[in-house]
């Protein structure tokens, strides 16, 4: 097993006819991700990767194909509504990729959501990959490699660096997800912990955090509670960022006491979870924690 | 959580001690990169209070002297005892740093002014002045809209205690404090904006109260603002013409940060941004799509993806290194953007050795490499420069390094890249 994306996973790719969305719609495709709709308003009826239809609206992409799963490759004005057109069509499981969207627009949008009972990864995010069964939004799939170890960040690019180092060290994973780096996100690590705390195939976790945000202390508290035995290590990224300085992403800052990098790593430490001071570490201190070699 | 002023809004209330609510989302004013939020000055936040129906007493904005005392001549002609006059910088402290002074007389006010106008308050020159009439303060309070990530909600905050910190207050005094979340899709509501007014001490002008709360959540929406606050709101004393006393709320001072995310809505807020105050490395890196925060430090760092540049500046400090720079070049950095980002960093004297770190997913090795030569090419300091490149188009990336002949060092891992440049760092020091 795996979480959020898999071999059933029948994907919809929002804006697909966009510079972007066509570039990873085939990037997905090659993975052998199962893309069974794409939508552009006013593209109706066009196909693309030689066999993947086109519609207008998510409504009737959803009725046509049975589409359950929804990645959004469109603009930042549009995304917010995209979203919304996913959940109205009753898509459960909704990746946003798309960066920059206006946070009051995102307050709003994840209520809706949640109201709803969908699912939102996102916005400002890289996707998910479950190894060799699928892969949904913008992380290499040459990267990965199948087997049981879960990770979960709230970094893009980082993100690939820990996948690559796992990868060299011949440690596999059972899904990567990357929640996004915004202030208002639909899914926290407390969500994705729970999703893997209920996968069999997921033997073991990784965590990489960011300064800022209560998120990482949130993740710990939920490891103490419901994951005491299942090996976990987490990299905090931004340890050495000067206080009051937000580096890049919005949800990236240190302020007064709060969101530190020391706060956090004591916080996880207390926990259980092993913290590495570099990404190059984390393979090491996996097999450390207790996890087996597949 | 006992002794809270509203029992009622116990279940809205996060277990976190209240003043670390307060600045989430509030960069220091220097730290600006794409993506960040955008601090106005006080004047520019009293305009959007205005607009959003708020009481705010009258003010002009002066940037020289003369113009200082003829505006002063005029408050002080319609009635005023006192002009009040405010140093406009967006760093915090300018009171206890000198500067916001009272004046009695046109004399004075051009005086004061003159002290005032090209002050440096922490590295920032004053260019401006905001000058009002004095306000005959009764009572001051605080309130204020946030955006409250953990809660994903806005949150106003009030509270009888304005005109001070509002940490301290929140940290010594939490029964001075009240607190609620603003539904997301219908907004601050009436029972919300009174409990605020109610839980403020302000019971017997609870309708100018609450219209005044339900005023600062309309400034937040109206501007995607991340934060509106007002401190002090103050109950003011006039004296009419006719000698008749009155007392009314008005908005004293104002703080105001967008998003910067939803300014392409608001083109008329992106003016009001003030790009004085900016380093114009930033306002240059922020032209560029390019997120830069200038450091201390010597060794140059060209990253993709905020993340990981955080990092990469880790490593490089673990590794006995100071950086000189966050830089992230972003998704899909065309190689014109890295020889852009490459300029920048070598504008900063004090960098010794650069690091280029790219995890190519969107951003394409070869395209990075392209710019670094490009860059190379143009640069009139030998600055040496470690590069490692992995991920999307990594080998076309290295093929080109290699054959440039421009001297560009490959490293095979972050962790070899990090000590590397720390050593050449140290080396050319």
């Amino acid at each position: 097993m795996s979480i959020l994306v898999d071999q059933h996973t029948r994907l919809l790719v929002q804006g697909i006819t966009g510079r972007e969305g066509l570039f990873h719609a085939t990037a997905m495709q090659a993975y052998g991700t199962n893309i069974v709709a794409g939508t552009t308003p006013g593209k109706g009826g066009q196909t693309v990767l030689e066999t993947v239809p086109v519609f207008d609206t998510v409504a009737q992409a959803v009725r046509a194909t049975g589409a359950d799963t929804t990645v959004i490759y469109v603009p930042a004005p549009g995304a917010p509504d995209a979203i919304l057109e996913a959940v109205d069509a009753g898509i459960g499981t909704i990746f946003c990729i798309t960066e920059h969207i206006p946070v009051l627009d995102m307050l709003k949008v994840v209520a809706e959501v949640h109201a709803k009972g969908a699912r939102l990864i996102g916005p400002n995010c890289p996707g998910a990959t479950s190894p060799g069964k699928a892969k949904v939004g913008i992380i290499p799939g040459s990267i990965h490699k199948p087997g049981h170890v879960g990770l979960v960040s709230r970094s893009g690019t980082l993100t690939y660096e820990v996948v690559q180092a796992l990868t060299d060290a011949g440690i596999g994973q059972s899904t990567c997800v990357g929640i996004g780096g915004d202030p208002i996100a639909g899914t926290s690590f407390t969500d994705v912990l729970q999703l893997f705390k209920d996968d069999p195939d997921t033997h073991a976790i990784v965590l990489m955090g960011e300064i800022g945000g209560g998120a990482e202390e949130a993740a710990a508290a939920y490891r103490a509670e419901h994951l005491p035995n299942v090996p976990m290590v987490a990299f905090i990224a931004g340890r050495t960022a000067p206080p009051g300085r937000r580096m890049g992403h919005a949800g990236a800052i240190i302020s007064g006491s709060g969101g530190t990098a020391e706060g956090k790593i004591a916080a996880l430490q207390a926990a259980g979870i092993r913290v590495a001071d570099s990404p190059s570490q984390i393979p090491a201190l996996l097999r450390e924690a207790g996890l087996r070699a597949d | 959580m006992a002794g809270w002023a509203v029992p009622d809004d116990l279940t809205m209330l996060p277990q976190r001690p209240l003043w670390s609510l307060r600045y989430p989302e509030v960069p220091d004013q220097r730290s600006r990169g794409a993506g960040a939020s955008v601090k106005l000055q006080e004047f520019a936040a009293k305009q959007l209070l205005v607009q959003a129906g708020l009481p705010v007493p009258a003010w002009s904005v002066a940037t020289t002297a003369a113009e200082a005392r003829t505006q002063a001549e005029g408050y002080l002609a319609a009635g005023a005892d006192r002009v009040v006059i405010k140093a406009q910088v967006l760093v915090g402290g300018r009171g206890k740093a000198g500067g916001v002074k009272l004046a009695a007389t046109a004399d004075e006010a051009e005086t004061v002014a003159t002290a005032i106008l090209g002050m440096d308050i922490k590295g920032i020159t004053v260019r401006r002045v905001l000058i009002g009439a004095a306000a005959d303060i009764v009572k001051e309070f605080y309130l204020a809209a946030v955006l409250d990530r953990t809660e994903q909600r806005v949150r106003i905050m009030g509270s009888a205690e304005g005109g001070v910190e509002i940490e301290t207050v929140a940290e010594t005094n939490p029964d001075a404090m009240v607190s609620v979340l603003a539904h997301p899709h219908l907004g601050l509501l009436d029972h919300q904006a009174r409990e605020i007014a109610f839980a403020m001490g302000l019971g017997d002008r609870w309708k100018e109260a609450a219209a005044i709360a339900k005023g600062v959540f309309k400034a937040a929406i109206d501007n995607d603002a991340d934060l509106v606050e007002i401190n002090p709101l103050a109950i003011v004393r006039t004296v009419g013409p006719d000698g008749t006393v009155t007392e009314s709320i008005q908005a004293l001072d104002a703080k105001i940060t967008l998003d910067d995310s939803a300014l392409y809505r608001h083109p008329q807020l992106e003016q009001l941004r003030d790009l004085d105050e900016e380093d114009p490395v930033d306002v240059e890196a922020r032209g560029l799509g390019l997120s830069f925060i200038r450091l201390e430090g010597t060794i140059g760092c060209m990253v993709n993806g905020a993340g990981l540049a955080m990092a990469t500046m880790d490593l490089v400090k673990r590794a006995g290194g100071e950086p000189a720079n966050f830089l992230d070049i972003g998704g899909g950095a065309r190689s014109d953007k890295v020889a852009a980002a490459m300029r920048l960093i070598l504008s900063d004297d004090s960098v010794r050795a650069i690091l280029v770190n790219i995890f190519g997913g969107i951003a394409r090795g070869d395209e990075v490499a392209r710019g670094l030569i490009e860059a190379r090419a143009q640069q009139t300091r030998d600055v040496p420069m470690v590069v490692r490149i992995v991920g999307t188009n990594a080998d076309l990336a290295a093929d080109i390094l290699r054959e440039s002949g421009a001297g560009i060092e490959a490293a095979s891992s972050l962790d070899a890249a990090v000590e590397r440049v720390v050593a050449l760092a140290g080396v050319s020091a």
